[in-house]
């Protein structure tokens, strides 16, 4: 298969200018993805043409500047942009179509938005979690 | 542009057997290789936990020093990952899909 | 003119998924379309936490109620680049056997439920039972009717002998004649034909631009189809992309419905040249590293991007499902079309919202 995860590491400012080139050039957007890494939100947008996959890259730092949005240049990119501000809680500028985060109906507020505590995630998910197997006697 | 092209089609099942059965009169016929009901051999069971640490949801409970195993069939999904990992083979899945569950406490063996 | 809001979903007789749409209505046209998911937002993304790499395929099995195998096969995939696992090429069959089976009903499904939106109850009654033979031959080979739960991380964990296999190849000629009758009607009625023809256009670009995948795409003209990627045996085998140029509703229909057929020569193919030897390799070791995984399922293109740090749980797991790149479309093609015409547009996507919403 031909999708190795080749990245292009990029600042935001040049970010909406080079998804332009992009379209230009006849790319497809498939995907804008997030990963919460500890300090960070990492981006992935991924574009395909002709079935082989290009992937931009961008950190979005916790309390930075917003993001601007590529949503002028794809228009459906509005979901994916959506849907990272209402989960993740990342701040992005100018989206064609801003739901105000109202698009993911979630009852806690940018759920994705934790980083993973490592000692904390065990009590918390004893108790969200179905019933654990608890050794019980009988 | 065609009319009446279902004709054929109804006119043939209207004077052929329904495919379906009439389920609560007639029993359902279980297919043969489906993943049904876990059914537990008690005699050959070790009590090894080696079934509980594999599933998946958390469903089984061995209790070694007790001798007694244990399901919640509300949790178990039926995958047969305990049935693959059992070293006795005490474990299997019937293709018939077992009563209905009601409650949700475990089922003691 | 005076706009009225009249909320579409999220229960709807026609759907038996959560959508909702607040349709922007003048009269009788719709002027926008605005939708909000999350009415049944499970987390499963952030589930990965919680559990280990190998029991996480049957969540991501889970994804999805309809395309569930794909999904399963997709996750694994992923992981399996990453491992650098050598999965032996008789699990990659069964693999590309079990997908154009789920594929199969899938479509079956959709175009019971497309006649269904019509009011032609009868041939969703028709579709239905086709689909019946094909979840028996399902259940009978994977013991699960839609979850199947035969794929894992290395390989598969069923296999299919020779005389099961003559005896699915025998009931696939049945299945076939069978789906020959019904998609006639869906192809030639004047009644569908009238419901369906010149209603919610999409042209090539339009649809390209909106990032559709899938039959909604290739019903547009675009000739693309992840199969092409050649993942599972799929480099091996012989097809090529259904595709339409109208665009329209009846479009997709047509595409589904040469995609049934496409499915039956697959199965066929896969069937003739399945090779022996294992099913499965074992695995030990945690993933360490990133892939983007593609595949096509019954409705488009479905993207995973696995990362994994070298511990029992991934650090992150993302899918992007196909109702959510066709989803954009969905929008466009409703501004402007009359009110009575929704439910079939919204059904024309083939939109699985469980596996939009994760
Ligand atoms: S793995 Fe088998 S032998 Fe061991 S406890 Fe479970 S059922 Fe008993
Ligand atoms: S079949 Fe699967 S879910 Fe059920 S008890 Fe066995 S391992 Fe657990």
């Amino acid at each position: 298969m031909s999708t190795e995860v080749v990245c292009e590491l990029i600042s935001a400012d040049c970010l909406v200018d080079r998804v332009r080139a992009l379209k230009q050039a006849g790319w497809r957007l498939v995907q804008i993805s997030a990963t919460r890494l500890p300090e960070a939100v990492e981006l992935t947008y991924s574009f395909d043409r002709d079935r082989r996959l290009a992937n931009l890259r961008l950190l979005a730092l916790s309390g930075g500047p917003g993001i601007p949005s590529i949503s002028g240049v794809y228009w459906c990119a509005l979901m994916y942009e959506n849907e990272i501000h209402d989960l993740f809680g990342v701040v992005i500028e100018g989206m064609a179509v801003d739901f105000k985060g109202n698009f993911y109906k979630t009852a806690i507020k940018h759920p994705f938005a934790s980083v993973k505590p490592p000692a904390a995630v065990k009590p918390a998910a004893a108790k969200a979690a179905p019933p654990s197997p608890v050794p019980v006697t009988a | 542009m065609g009319y009446f092209t279902l004709t054929r089609l109804a006119l043939k099942w209207a004077l052929s057997k329904p495919v379906t059965t009439r389920y609560p009169f007639e029993p359902r016929q279980p297919v043969p290789g489906s993943r049904g009901e876990l059914a537990f051999t008690k005699e050959s069971c070790v009590y090894c936990n080696i079934c509980a640490k594999k599933c998946p949801t958390g469903a089984l409970v061995v209790n070694r020093a007790g001798k007694r195993w244990a399901i919640d069939r509300l949790l178990c999904i039926q995958c047969g990952c305990c049935v693959e990992s059992c070293p006795k083979k005490s474990l299997s899945l019937t293709p018939s899909h077992g009563t209905i569950a009601i409650t949700k406490d475990r089922e003691w063996f | 003119m005076a706009r009225t809001i009249i909320p579409f979903g999220p229960q709807h007789p026609v759907l038996p998924e959560p959508v909702h749409l607040d349709l922007v209505v003048e009269d009788e046209k719709v002027v926008e379309a605005r939708p909000s998911i999350g009415f049944i937002h499970r987390g499963l993304e952030k589930l990965v936490e919680k559990k280990d790499y190998q029991e996480f395929t049957y969540i991501a099995e889970r994804i999805c109620g309809i395309c569930s195998f794909i999904h399963g096969q997709t996750y694994c995939q992923a992981v399996e680049t990453i491992m650098n696992l050598p999965v032996p090429p008789r699990a990659h069959y069964l693999r590309t056997i079990w997908g154009e089976f789920s594929r199969l009903h899938s479509h079956l499904l959709w175009l019971g439920l497309m006649a269904d939106a019509l009011g032609f109850e009868s041939l969703f009654m028709h579709s239905w039972r086709v689909r019946e033979r094909v979840l028996k031959i399902i259940e009978a080979t994977t013991g699960g009717r839609v979850i199947f739960g035969t794929c894992k991380v290395g390989g598969v964990r069923r296999d299919i002998g020779p005389e099961a296999a003559a005896d699915i190849l025998k009931e696939l000629d049945g299945i076939e004649s069978d789906m020959r009758e019904i998609t006639r009607v869906f192809l030639k009625d004047r009644s569908v034909k009238d419901r369906m023809c010149g209603v919610g256009v999409l042209t090539k670009e339009e649809a390209y631009e909106l990032g559709c995948v899938g039959p909604t795409l290739r019903a547009s003209g675009v000739s693309q189809d992840m199969r092409q990627l050649g993942y599972a045996a799929f480099h091996e085998l012989r097809f090529e992309p259904v595709t339409r140029t109208d665009g329209d509703s009846y479009a997709r229909c047509a595409v589904r419905c040469g995609e049934l057929f496409q499915s039956v020569d697959l199965i066929r193919q896969a069937f003739a040249r399945l090779p022996g030897g294992d099913i499965a390799v074992k695995v030990t070791g945690n993933p360490n590293g990133e892939h983007i995984a593609r595949t096509e399922q019954p409705r488009g293109e479905v993207v995973y991007h696995l990362k994994a740090n070298g511990t029992k749980n991934l650090q992150r797991f993302r899918v992007r499902t196909p109702t959510f790149a066709n989803l954009p479309a969905l929008l466009k093609v409703l501004q402007g079309c009359e009110l009575a015409d929704v439910p079939v547009l919204v059904l024309t996507i083939d939109p699985c919202i469980s596996c939009t919403e994760r």
